[in-house]
């Protein structure tokens, strides 16, 4: 009896832990088939067309994906350094009795729901860009730095776990040395975790690309491409969060289907290259 | 300038230009903190729990809705995704081990962990939206369902895994069989791990808009019928926000400040449970 009891029980772990990976594959199916009708009317030239034109049956998706891709890579410049900063401060410089609080205060922060970064953004920061920079005060621009601000936590608290990898004993043996806290971070703490610090900053990467309401209520949601960063923009999740309840006809909500598939195949390509690249690497050495 | 010399002042430099920086992006986190403190406080009142949303102008306005919703959905989706990802963050700790099946399935949970959750909004939206024909309460919790279930996977996969197989052995040496070594040895020694891991999963889930904007949707009157459109307060913070009305926004700042709370204390009671335990 309690055989087959121990059988049913093993067995049944066996079949949801393989349902998990089920709905993964299932996922990638359902976008791919939904998104048929939108590859097979437009081809390649989704990805290369800019014009968005729900009325006319036209859609291009170039726009959205500049604006990922402009909007993630303005937060990045922004939160690397920043985030590098803070986690420095937090593993070698800040005095023990500042590092629980702070380190807390960081972990808390990263947990504090998206939209509530995009609503500050919205009602404080949009009119700060307004007055410096003129315009409407929504889109690349501000999009950029909240997400540089949405994502900062997170990033400053997985680079301090790389960098906190690093034995005492080298950094001891350095400061012997003679080495100053500078020396013994570059010439030790960075060569030692440097393949944790740059699988980090990738996965943060991988989050703010798919991130969507911390940009949505500042970007704008214009499908175009200007090089101006302060004009309204769009990007892949802003296009999929205010469109998808207006989208009416089958060639619309197909082409909605491709632009949710390409940014799950890239968003999953960089967490992948963070995960199995850079951060399994650590976790051996 | 000697060469030690330089080197000290190098050494400054970079202590003060890595502290200014914490020193910003902390100025920054707080700043948000503050004004959703500030504007949250200044937004509550029992109006909030007693009426459901009213058109703008309207005095007696609420976020009872919202908030009956949110407990709805994310009470649901717990309820589901939490045993479901315990057990099969049993399989991977208990019976997969290092096997080849186990290790794909973590690798795969570690990316869903970070996949944009609008993209699972859009899923659920294919397979549950469009055959049903409308929104409603069930694509949402479905939704959240699957963003929870790596989370708590992975938690408790971790967790079971630093419970001793000595106790496991000391078990199976009185000749009891391995579901009832998990059952009543592993789980009792990974209880305070799983239960933190459960409210961090939980916490997670709570602040998801994305995933419900094209699921549940809204409802600005009281819904209890799984098969309707139903409020949540992420989602009626996201259109209380973005409309003109003032006194639609002040609602939508108590929503974001109960749900921060909510979230917040989910955390740090979380956190507490496991340092309690390494405490003992």
């Amino acid at each position: 009896m309690t055989h087959i009891i121990d059988k049913i029980f093993a067995n049944a772990t066996r079949l949801i832990a393989i349902i998990v990976l089920l709905i993964t594959a299932w996922i990638f199916t359902v976008l791919f088939q939904e998104s048929l009708l939108s590859m097979q009317t437009f081809g390649l030239d989704f990805v290369t067309e800019s014009k968005w034109a729900p009325n006319l049956e036209k859609f291009g998706a170039f726009a959205a994906i500049m604006g990922s891709v402009i909007s993630t890579f303005l937060a990045m410049v922004l939160a690397v350094p920043i985030a590098i900063g803070v986690a420095i401060f937090l593993s070698e410089i800040a005095h023990a009795k500042l590092k629980a609080p702070v380190g807390v205060s960081i972990e808390l922060l990263a947990a504090i729901p998206s939209v509530i970064y995009g609503m500050w953004g919205l009602f404080y920061f949009v009119p700060i860009i307004r007055d410096i920079f003129g315009g409407i005060g929504i889109g690349m621009l501000t999009a950029g730095i909240v997400l540089a601000i949405m994502i900062l936590p997170f990033m400053a608290a997985v680079t301090r776990d790389a960098m906190n990898t690093t034995p005492d004993i080298l950094k001891e043996s350095a400061y012997a040395l003679g080495g100053t806290k500078w020396d013994v971070i570059k010439d030790i703490v960075i060569p030692y975790s440097k393949a944790g610090i740059i699988g980090a900053l990738i996965l943060a990467l991988g989050r703010a690309i798919g991130e969507t309401m911390a940009v949505t209520f500042v970007m704008g949601n214009v499908h175009k491409v200007s090089f101006d960063l302060t004009q309204p923009a769009t990007s892949i999740p802003v296009t999929l969060a205010n469109e998808f309840t207006e989208a009416d006809t089958k060639l619309y909500f197909s082409s909605l289907f491709e632009l949710a598939l390409i940014l799950l195949v890239i968003s999953f390509t960089i967490i992948s290259i963070a995960k199995f690249y850079f951060l399994r690497r650590t976790r051996r050495a | 300038m000697t060469a030690i010399q330089k080197r000290v002042i190098i050494n400054g430099i970079v202590m003060v230009l890595s502290t200014l920086s914490a020193v910003i992006g902390l100025g920054f986190l707080f700043w948000i903190l503050f004004i959703l403190v500030s504007n949250g406080i200044e937004a509550m009142n029992w109006d909030i729990f007693l009426f459901e949303g009213a058109p703008p102008g309207y005095a007696e306005s609420g976020l009872k809705q919202a908030l009956v919703g949110q407990l709805i959905i994310v009470g649901a989706a717990t309820v589901i995704g939490v045993p479901l990802g315990i057990l099969a963050g049993t399989y991977l700790s208990e019976y997969g081990q290092r096997s080849k099946l186990a290790e794909t399935i973590r690798d795969v949970s570690d990316i869903m962990m970070s996949a944009p959750s609008i993209v699972v909004g859009s899923f659920v939206y294919a397979v549950m939206v469009i055959p049903m024909g409308h929104f409603s309460a069930l694509a949402g919790i479905v939704a959240l369902t699957i963003i929870m279930l790596p989370i708590i996977l992975r938690t408790t996969d971790d967790m079971l895994h630093l419970v001793p197989t000595t106790l496991r052995e000391a078990a199976f040496a009185l000749g009891a069989p391995k579901y009832k070594v998990v059952l009543q040895i592993v789980y009792r020694g990974a209880k305070a791990g799983i239960l933190t891991g459960v409210m961090l999963g939980v916490a997670r889930v709570a602040g998801e808009t994305a995933p419900l904007l094209f699921t549940s949707f809204n409802d600005n009157y009281m819904s209890t019928d799984l098969f309707a459109p139903m409020a949540s307060l992420t989602v009626t913070m996201y259109n209380y926000a973005t409309s003109p009305y003032a006194d639609w926004q002040r609602l939508g700042w108590a929503a974001a400040f109960i749900l921060s709370m909510f979230i917040l204390g989910l955390n740090i009671i979380g956190r507490l449970i496991l340092l309690n335990k390494k405490g003992k």
